[in-house]
């Protein structure tokens, strides 16, 4: 039998995709197009906050979406109605998008004449938090329904996200989430982390994010 | 689960390894991935094997090396290894300090194939 030998490769997993998200954010950035995914658990509220954003900003910023989503064009036809142009990428059972695809959506997509692109990435606060997209800031949203518990259980996704959207604060009364104690949580993982505590039901708290996302916007222009 | 996309993403980097070094066949393939990740050796190694069927690395072994969650104080500069399990209670060992950040733990990194 032959020698074994061993050849070093010393080679990152997701070199490729990383290679292609930063030639995606090197791209949109001399175009002034602000990208942004937007992540979270399946129905935590990523289209009702980005329905909430585009009602919010409409009128200063031209704003496209990606929907993710797998295989149901619902979201994207509830984006369209707000007068906004949408591109339903087709997943297919995907758990995740990744550089590729967001590539792909944007050829489709008229740059010149957008300054906002939301991306509504696959429910799952697992498997998206280890692709990156090309996007400028990741932002997922937790849901009060789902527990206090979630950075614990998904430390992943809360430390690689520049801003968290806390929703349905609405829920809050009566229910047993600590906003202390998850905050705590989650600063721990991510001290640099934004937080911003929403119900995209009342428009409670609605206001401060859009305003944050103007400013991450407005400083793209500087 | 992403277990198909990363296996096919490295099975990309051996083979093209495999390609440039003129092997005949790959035996092994030597991985480091964080422990933050959430893939499961047994699927990886499954998924490798349905993907590679017919190349080179056909059969080829994983082997597989967790590389711990890593923090770093803010305080003390220190940094320090986390388990998985104490996450949640997670503070500098030498300082006390809560003022912490996570800065390793979350790679996919191939370090080597073996080689016929
Ligand atoms: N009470 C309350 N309900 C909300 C709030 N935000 C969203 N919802 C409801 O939660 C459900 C899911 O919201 P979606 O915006 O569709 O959530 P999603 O994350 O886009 O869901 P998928 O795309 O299906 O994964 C809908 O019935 C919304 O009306 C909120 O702040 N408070
Ligand atoms: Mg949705
Ligand atoms: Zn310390």
């Amino acid at each position: 039998m032959a020698d074994i030998r061993l050849i070093e490769v010393k080679e990152e997993i997701l070199s490729d995709n990383k290679t292609q998200a930063v030639q995606i954010r090197n791209d949109l950035r001399a175009k002034k197009v602000f990208l942004m995914n937007l992540m979270a658990s399946p129905g935590a509220g990523k289209t009702s906050l980005i329905l909430e954003t585009i009602r919010g900003l409409k009128d200063a910023y031209r704003i496209g979406i990606i929907e993710g989503d797998i295989d149901s064009i619902v979201d994207a036809e509830k984006v369209t109605r707000e007068g906004v142009p949408a591109v339903q990428l087709r997943t297919g059972g995907f758990c995740h998008l990744d550089a590729p695809m967001i590539g792909m959506a944007l050829d489709e997509m008229d740059l010149e004449n957008l300054d906002i692109i939301i991306i509504e990435n696959v429910g799952n606060l697992v498997c998206p938090a280890e692709f990156d997209t090309g996007a400028m800031r990741n932002a997922m949203i937790l849901s009060v329904p789902e527990g206090d518990d979630k950075p614990l259980k998904y430390p992943l996704m809360f430390s690689i996200c520049d801003v968290l959207v806390v929703n349905k604060i609405d829920y809050l009364a009566g229910s047993d989430f600590d906003m202390a104690i998850f905050r705590d949580r989650v600063l721990k993982l991510n001290p640099a982390i934004r937080i911003f505590e929403v119900s995209c039901r009342t428009g409670e708290g609605i206001e401060a994010w859009t305003e944050w996302l103007a400013g991450e916007v407005k400083s793209l222009s500087t | 689960m992403h277990e198909l996309s990363v296996m096919d993403s490295i099975l990309k980097v051996v083979l093209r390894h495999a390609a440039s070094n003129g092997v005949e066949k790959v035996v092994a393939v030597g991985l480091r991935i964080g422990k933050l990740s959430d893939l499961v050796d047994e699927w990886m190694q499954h998924y490798f094997d349905y993907l590679s069927k017919g190349t080179v690395a056909e059969g080829a072994v994983l082997k597989i090396e967790r590389s711990p969650v890593i923090f770093k104080c803010k305080a003390c500069e220190r940094d320090f290894p986390v388990e998985m399990a104490e996450i949640r209670t997670v503070a500098c060992p030498a300082c006390g300090s809560g003022d912490i950040t996570l800065i390793a733990g979350r790679e996919y990194y191939i370090k080597n194939i073996e080689v016929v």
